[in-house]
């Protein structure tokens, strides 16, 4: 493509770009989201292309692969416009089906439409399917519709219009109030103002500054930053050149997670374009403003989601975080100047300067402007990417587009903020999550991964994961970390193996105390999260397991026994074949039975039994 | 290998600050870091073997040791763990024998854990070099082992 070379330029070919698009021309948009192509949606999309060349469509169907559309529980997924008909878990002998009946035809296929659970009724348009009708999809929006590869599809929806409108009458200083004034708060993690970092990084002494997209996304059970960079790389792109040119930055990097490898592609590609077409390099938009983005992987460690350990890693060095005396928007990537924002909170810049401060603040709460994306998934029906405003509840989350539990199973609690939130029980469902609520209630807001959590779950267990990752996952420089949280592991490792006593609870909430104190950064002062709230609302299941010798989710392994239902059980031998310490007894068409001294609770049985007849008590 | 190494090392520009990709790169040429290249990393940036070793011993995406041939990572992140993947996890180091982290001896196969793939509608997830297995369970690793056994059979058949 040829360089822009001025904001009347960028217009002239927006405008050119949405002409030659006829809206009539029926466009099939397939969702090539790292969840759907891990459904096999590659194939899918080769066998879309056999049929249209079959049926001579060349030109007039247009296909297009867009990033994650967000309802990764239906993949593989299309839309076909302009009638807008949602067609989800298309297999790859559908295509030919699709194209025949809907395209030439104008038929609905039924089978392949969404059936709201609720009602049974089969929903044609997908604005109406309950997933996405709750949803205000403002940043994730042009996920469903733009093909990450193309640059001038994100031109067409408005892409780089918010960054020509900055470079040509706007000042710095303007785009930081305007900023600040919005209410932008960090979407990574501790939800700091964006605009006070901004102001703190132009105001700093010192050169060259620098502006860092953090893409090191860690927290388990998160990815909304992955889906973007995948899906919309450069809205991502546009909100670092606006704020580099906001904070006086002439070079930023994007530290990204190398678990992500389209993500990785798909920003790497979209950098090239953007310097291909002058949006990067020096004299963007004949502006006299230059700047550029470089790429950099990770390394796998998951505390280098925190920012001196970012830079550290960045520097080319092990990334281990230092005691912030000094702000990094004093000094930071190689202690110059640095503005580092999440990746969701760089793509929430356009927005604003394009619709403007008062659009951006009527959305949200009084603390917390805006929309969050939210991504719900564990014990839950609808798993996906969920963009609603701040302040929706935690039950419209997680029941009116969730679509609540499987199973008809009670749910027993939400973990919010990865290893740094906690888990929320039942009584919290109406509350209206923002940043706020959720530190009140001692979880947090974090990257915004929803984990789902039923009666199935047992909490001292998943106290434990969490405090096993971050045990792992401590970098070792600071004692209350590094011995800190192995100790609170021991200490849950005795009462899940039903060695407790009921002093521990005590000794493990003051040492939770002493770890928030003393620890270096934020991996180690947020430690603790997970054991102090499970402690806060589930003392009952600790006492269970310490008390009673009882793991009453039926998890914790050195409290449970499998038993065999000789109601259920038709003698079909599958459990014995499939156990592999030999303690299932009994022969063919007889009812089986576990030898409990011998059975190493490994759940295969339960796995395998088609009747139910495996009881876990 | 050197020649490898040192081109790796120029398209970086030699910059040490992109001693964590360049390694990455390393690793992916020679399925592993040995210590002759590390030395060699070392030398092409000017920085002392120390340094580098501390940074390849600091990553989890770096191994010292050589990798097997069957690369099996399972997702063990929060939506994953919920759904059960410890109990595979445990079903296959009783498989493979081995620990998750190892490799088993005759270089077959490692198995490692990841902490998030992002994919959590799938959970859990196994990904076999690189290729995404969804909604894992135990019987669902045994074919897949089995698929793999009967491959590498054929393989030396060939």
């Amino acid at each position: 493509m040829n360089r822009i070379d001025s904001p009347a330029a960028l217009q002239t070919l927006r405008d050119e770009i949405r002409s030659a698009r006829d809206p009539e021309r029926p466009c099939i948009t397939i969702c090539a989201g790292s969840g759907c192509l891990a459904y096999g949606t590659r194939d899918l999309v080769d066998h879309f292309r056999e049929e249209i060349g079959r049926h001579g469509l060349e030109g007039l169907v247009e296909l297009r692969t867009s990033g994650c559309h967000g309802f990764c529980e239906r993949g593989p997924m299309a839309v076909i416009d302009p009638q807008r008909i949602y067609y989800q878990r298309i297999g790859l002998e559908d295509a030919r089906e699709i194209i025949e009946k809907t395209i030439l035809g104008g038929e609905i296929i039924d089978r392949l439409l969404y059936e709201d659970p609720l009602t049974g009724q089969r929903i044609v348009r997908v604005d109406d399917v309950p997933f996405y009708k709750k949803q205000l999809r403002v940043v994730f929006g042009g996920n469903g519709t733009i093909d990450p590869e193309k640059i001038e599809d994100y031109i067409g929806i408005g892409g780089y219009e918010a960054l020509a409108k900055v470079l040509s009458a706007m000042k710095p200083e303007e785009v930081v109030r305007q900023v600040g004034e919005a209410g932008l708060r960090g979407r990574g993690g501790g939800g700091f103002p964006a605009g006070r970092k901004w102001a703190a990084t132009r105001q700093a002494a010192g050169s060259p500054k620098y502006v860092i997209c953090n893409a090191d996304e860690g927290d388990p059970g998160a990815y909304m930053d992955r889906s973007l960079l995948e899906g919309n790389p450069h809205s991502v792109l546009e909100g670092m050149i606006i704020g580099a040119y906001a904070v006086g930055a002439g070079l930023g990097y994007v530290y990204v997670r190398n678990e992500y490898p389209l993500a990785v592609r798909n920003i790497s590609q979209a950098v090239g374009k953007a310097r291909e077409c002058g949006l990067l390099g020096a004299d963007i938009l004949g502006s006299g403003f230059g700047f550029d983005v470089l790429i950099t992987r990770g390394g796998g460690a998951f505390v280098c989601g925190e920012s001196s350990a970012l830079f550290a890693s960045i520097e080319g060095r092990a990334g281990e975080p230092r005691a912030k005396y000094v702000h990094a928007t004093d000094k930071g990537l190689f202690d110059r100047p640095t503005c580092l924002n999440n990746v969701e909170t760089w793509a929430n810049v356009p927005l604003i300067i394009r619709n403007g401060v008062s659009w951006y603040r009527n959305i949200g709460t009084a603390g917390s402007k805006g929309t969050k994306i939210f991504s719900l998934v564990g014990k839950i029906n609808n798993t996906g990417l969920v963009e609603v405003p701040m302040g929706t509840t935690l039950r419209e989350i997680i029941f009116d587009i969730g679509g609540g539990i499987p199973g008809g199973r009670r749910f027993k609690a939400v973990q919010t903020g990865g290893p740094s939130g906690g888990c929320i029980p039942e009584q919290f469902l109406d509350m209206a999550v923002d940043f706020d609520a959720l530190t009140e209630i001692g979880s947090m807001m974090g990257s915004g991964g929803m984990i789902v959590m039923d009666e199935r779950t047992c909490m001292v267990d998943v106290a434990k994961y969490f405090l096993r990752f971050l045990e792992e996952e401590s970098c070792g420089k600071c004692t209350p970390c590094r011995e800190g949280i192995l100790q609170m592991r021991r200490i849950l490792d005795r009462i899940t193996e039903g060695e407790g006593k009921m002093d521990d609870l005590e000794t493990l909430t003051w040492m939770g105390a002493a770890i928030k104190d003393g620890a270096l950064c934020a991996l180690g002062q947020s430690a603790p999260n997970p054991v102090l709230t499970t402690l806060r609302y589930f003392r009952e299941e600790y006492e269970a397991h310490i008390r009673d010798k009882r793991c009453p989710a039926g998890v914790c392994k050195a409290l449970i026994s499998y038993v065999v239902d000789s109601e259920a059980c038709t003698g079909c031998h599958v459990c014995a074949r499939v156990c592999p310490s030999g303690a299932v007894e009994g022969e063919k068409k007889e009812v089986h039975r576990i030898d409990a001294a011998i059975c190493i609770r490994c759940g295969a049985c339960y796995e395998a039994c088609k009747f139910d007849a495996i009881k876990i008590i | 290998m050197e020649s490898k190494i040192r081109k790796i090392c120029e398209r970086y520009e030699a910059d040490r600050c992109f001693l964590v990709p360049i390694l990455q790169d390393v690793q992916q040429a020679l399925n592993y870091l040995p210590r002759a290249a590390l030395e060699q990393v070392g030398v092409e940036l000017g920085i002392p073997l120390s340094r580098v070793y501390e940074v390849a011993t600091f990553y989890r995406a770096f191994s010292l040791q050589p990798r097997g041939r069957t690369h099996l990572s399972l997702c063990t992140g929060t939506a994953c763990h919920v759904r059960g993947a410890p109990l595979v996890r445990e079903h296959l180091e009783r498989r493979l024998g081995i620990r998750a982290g190892e490799t088993t001896p005759d270089l077959a196969y490692t198995f490692e854990t990841v902490n998030c793939l992002g994919a959590c509608a799938l959970g859990p997830i196994l990904t076999v070099n690189g290729e995404y297995h969804g909604h894992i369970t135990m019987a669902k690793a045994d074919k897949i082992l089995k698929k793999m056994e009967k491959g590498v059979e054929t393989d030396e058949q060939d």
